[in-house]
């Protein structure tokens, strides 16, 4: 083995936080390295640095033993690293083959892309890969995991010594995982370095030879995969013994259903999907990246129209056609990405509680009283624990945690009974976390009616009365909360396709 | 693992077609419709006049289409056409040199003012409405500035009007009296075409407006080829005035303004994304058509000027709603 990535006591700070801390990781040939760590430990950061996309403060990267300096993405291409983002970055209206070659296009005369020759080159590499995707089609029909498949195939064709995968596997089900296995361990074999990011202990067993792990941007440890038990990986990175709070079920025998949804659907994307919420519950929305999950939301707010199904408001049927009607049947819906959908950001906290309220705080003639408005959100931020130097601060001001706050109270100002979070603590620290649990748990106590989306387990589980498991917009199941179900029950369903991608494309 | 999509990629480039023919059928009733409403339609006098106006904003439409794939706008192409036109007066007839000296001229300046409206967007990251809004203005006023806000002929270079309103194609077929105007935009369209479709420039032109991050995340030096793409569209525009310069044989300071939105409209109804990503030459070439055989027809019908530009008014919005619907369906 020889070393191929030495980075040492790499530095990186953004305005607030130090993301990294004098981060050291290596690589040698033939391997896989896990990098390991919650999120916001650092590693998609670190990756970056690694990569070219961000420029270290301080620290050495070391490629093949010689110093450099990685200035950009191309610059890492031609040190041979390749990466393959977590969101995936590909260009949905190029062809397969355009997308996995931009910027190295082969040339004909007068200056012309050699179009069959990029075709030839790309059918190649998935047939290496053991995948047949069509180089011609345009990326925005492939499927999520055939996308995937894409980036990868575009991070072998650069013949990249290092390849880092950040969650290649977030998307994909168990077949494509082992496809996604067999081509890993071939590169190994030819001497290719893999950083593989990841959440899944199994696959981490599975495949790597090292892990190291990251807390809070910091370097924890490096250990061999093979000899070290699970619960010290996951100690080191949650810096405490395993927390094994799970959900306590209420008994809500008795509980009036609050939300009952039937026959849901819209195209592809949701296929009829029935359940019913009562007052006091959490139910809880699992599956993968594309499951359906946000589009259900989304039909239930009358943000999307539903092409078939009924939604049962407290025992009564709502006509809900758009958001408005929603809200009017007291639903409130706290989206996914709160800085496009959810918030104003230009706009103070007053007024974002405010906006879907202001009906009640102005006069005949519409003008807005802000006292009364002002008053009121106060007394939201001391109820919620809103951190801010007051009702006046810019939203955009504020930390993810207390921006969801803002969203929260928006709603709660509106009566909304019915809550619909979808992934709450996305980019969210764990303090903050933790507490907005608690806030989640303290309103399902005072009969609100709560759906959780979350695309990470733990959380779904710490937090659910029940789950919902999706998999390709149907519903595959609807599990018991708390101890009596597991990690690889949900994956199961998560996973469960009705056919291959083959047999439903053609 | 089998994963097969090519039943999906059919039905995606039928798609594709399908709206290039919808923009072409519509243009066809047009031409049917006004041929059947007046006999002087088909003359071969207005038809010639047609294919004159055509010309203009056509190779205007074709440079802006370029821009607005990558997801952007460029408002000046108007004033930046009359601000060329007056190069090439600068260059012919007050420092009285040859005439090849004004297309090249008219053409360069058109291309750097161009590559300012791109470094403005690209390296400073001024949004493209902004930037080239404000070059618009600056275009306008400099124009009105070195011609002293008066026309400047080109009596001195007697081949100057032969650019747009001489026909080769009629000195070689008589019966086919296209003026060279229409040729040049052919040819502008040919060129062009060939650059988006089969070069690299092209294929960059459509990553940006796709996906710009991911394209830069690739390796892609994207601000480099941002800028390229608004100095050709520049050096188009400088085409643009050439030809409207030749047709009045004069250059018009005061002109130009109204002329970026006629262009942004043929662009639109020829099908171009205004979100960036996807757009033919084609589609804007048959959308110019449309544009000026839908005014001239109104003009032929003694349909009053201000109704005629309600009506293009309708018809943009109708073609950019057709759109709308079609892809929501598919």
């Amino acid at each position: 083995m020889v070393e191929l990535i030495r980075l040492e006591s790499i530095d990186k700070h953004f305005p607030g936080v130090h993301a990294l801390k004098s981060v050291s990781f290596d690589l040698q040939t033939g391997e896989v390295h896990a990098l390991m760590g919650e999120n916001g430990a650092g590693k998609s950061t670190l990756m970056k640095v690694l990569s070219g996309i961000l420029q270290p403060d301080g620290g050495t990267i070391r490629v093949a033993g010689n110093d450099v300096t990685i200035p950009s993405p191309h610059a890492a291409q031609a040190l041979g690293i390749g990466m393959i983002h977590q969101e995936l970055a590909l260009m949905n209206d190029l062809t397969v083959a355009q997308n996995i070659f931009i910027g190295r296009e082969p040339r004909k005369r007068f200056w012309r892309l050699d179009e069959d020759a990029l075709n030839e080159a790309a059918r190649e590499i998935f047939s290496a890969m053991n995948v047949s995707i069509d180089p011609r089609a345009e990326v925005r029909t492939l499927s999520v995991a055939q996308q995937q498949m894409v980036e990868i195939a575009k991070s072998l064709s650069h013949k990249s010594r290092v390849l880092v995968m950040d969650e290649p596997t977030a998307a994909l089900n168990d077949r494509e995982v082992h496809e996604l296995f067999t081509i890993i361990a071939r590169l190994k074999s030819e001497g290719v370095g893999i950083v593989y990011i990841s959440h899944k202990m199994d696959e981490i067993k599975r495949i790597s030879d090292r892990v190291t792990v990251m807390r809070d941007g910091a370097y924890v440890g490096t250990v061999s995969a093979s000899e070290t038990p699970i619960s010290k990986i996951i100690s080191m990175m949650v810096g405490r013994e395993l927390d094994n709070t799970q959900a306590d079920i209420p008994d809500l025998s008795g509980a009036p259903v609050a939300l009952e949804v039937r026959g849901l659907s819209r195209g592809k994307e949701v296929q009829n999907v029935s359940f019913s919420l009562k007052a006091g519950e959490i139910l809880g929305f699992a599956g993968l990246m594309g499951a359906g999950r946000t589009e259900v939301a989304r039909l239930i707010f009358g943000a999307d129209r539903r092409d078939a199904g009924e939604i049962i408001v407290h025992g009564k049927k709502a006509a809900i056609a758009s958001p408005k009607d929603a809200v009017s049947a007291g639903i409130g819906y706290l989206s996914e990405d709160r800085k496009h959908l959810g918030l104003a950001l230009g706009l103070d906290l007053a007024a974002n509680v405010g906006l879907p309220n202001l009906g009640r705080f102005s006069n005949g003639i519409g003008v807005i009283d802000d006292a009364k408005l002002g008053s009121i959100a106060r007394d939201y931020i001391k109820q919620l624990g809103i951190r801010t130097p007051s009702e006046r601060q810019e939203v955009r001001l504020l930390s993810g945690g207390n921006q969801q706050k803002v969203v929260l109270a928006k709603w709660l100002l509106r009566n909304c009974d019915i809550l619909i979070f979808d992934e709450p603590t996305r980019g969210i620290d764990i303090g903050a976390k933790s507490e907005i649990y608690r806030l989640m748990q303290a309103l399902a106590q005072q009969g609100k009616a709560i759906i959780v989306i979350s695309s990470e387990l733990p959380e779904v589980l710490r937090l659910s009365h029940r789950i919902a498991v999706m998999c390709e917009g149907r519903l595959t199941g609807i599990l018991p909360g708390g101890r009596e179900t597991t990690q690889e029950e949900i994956m199961h369903l998560a996973t469960q396709r009705r056919v291959e991608i083959g047999g439903e494309a053609a | 693992m089998t994963m097969i999509v090519q039943s999906e990629v059919k039905k995606r480039t039928s798609s594709g077609v399908h709206q290039k023919l919808l923009a072409f059928a519509s243009l066809i009733i047009m031409l049917v419709f006004f041929s059947l409403a007046s006999s002087n339609f088909l003359q071969t006098s207005n038809i010639i006049g047609i294919l004159q106006a055509t010309s203009v904003n056509g190779v205007l439409a074709v440079g802006v289409t370029l821009v607005i794939i990558t997801g952007g706008i460029d408002l000046s192409v108007g004033t930046l056409m009359t601000f060329t036109a007056v190069i090439a007066g600068v260059v012919l007839t007050y420092l009285g040199m040859p005439l090849l000296f004004g297309i090249v001229a008219a053409i360069g300046a058109g291309a750097f003012c161009g590559f300012i409206s791109g470094t403005l967007v690209a390296r400073m990251k001024v949004p493209p409405f902004i930037a080239t809004l404000g070059m618009m203005l600056i275009l306008k006023g400099t124009s009105l500035v070195i011609s002293g806000t008066k026309p400047i002929y080109f009596n001195n270079t007697p081949g100057f009007s032969q650019i747009s309103t001489g026909s080769l194609i009629g000195q070689v077929f008589p019966f086919l009296p296209i003026p060279n105007g229409v040729l040049i935009l052919f040819v502008v369209a040919t060129v062009v075409a060939f650059i988006l479709n089969r070069t690299a420039l092209g294929r960059y032109t459509f990553a940006l407006g796709s996906n710009e991050e991911a394209a830069r995340l690739s390796g892609v030096d994207t601000d480099f080829w941002k800028i390229c793409v608004y100095s050709l569209s520049g050096g188009i525009c400088g085409v643009a005035g050439l030809i409207i310069a030749s047709r009045l044989n004069s250059a018009q300071p005061a002109l130009g303004l109204g002329y970026e939105l006629d262009a942004i409209a043929a662009v639109v109804i020829g099908g171009t994304s205004l979100a960036g990503g996807r757009g033919s030459i084609l589609g804007t070439i048959i959308g110019a058509f449309i544009m000026s055989v839908l005014l001239n027809g109104l003009r032929i019908m003694s349909v009053a000027q201000e109704w005629q530009t309600i009506v293009t008014g309708l018809i943009i919005i109708l073609a950019v709603y057709a759109d709308m619907v079609r892809r929501q369906r598919t």
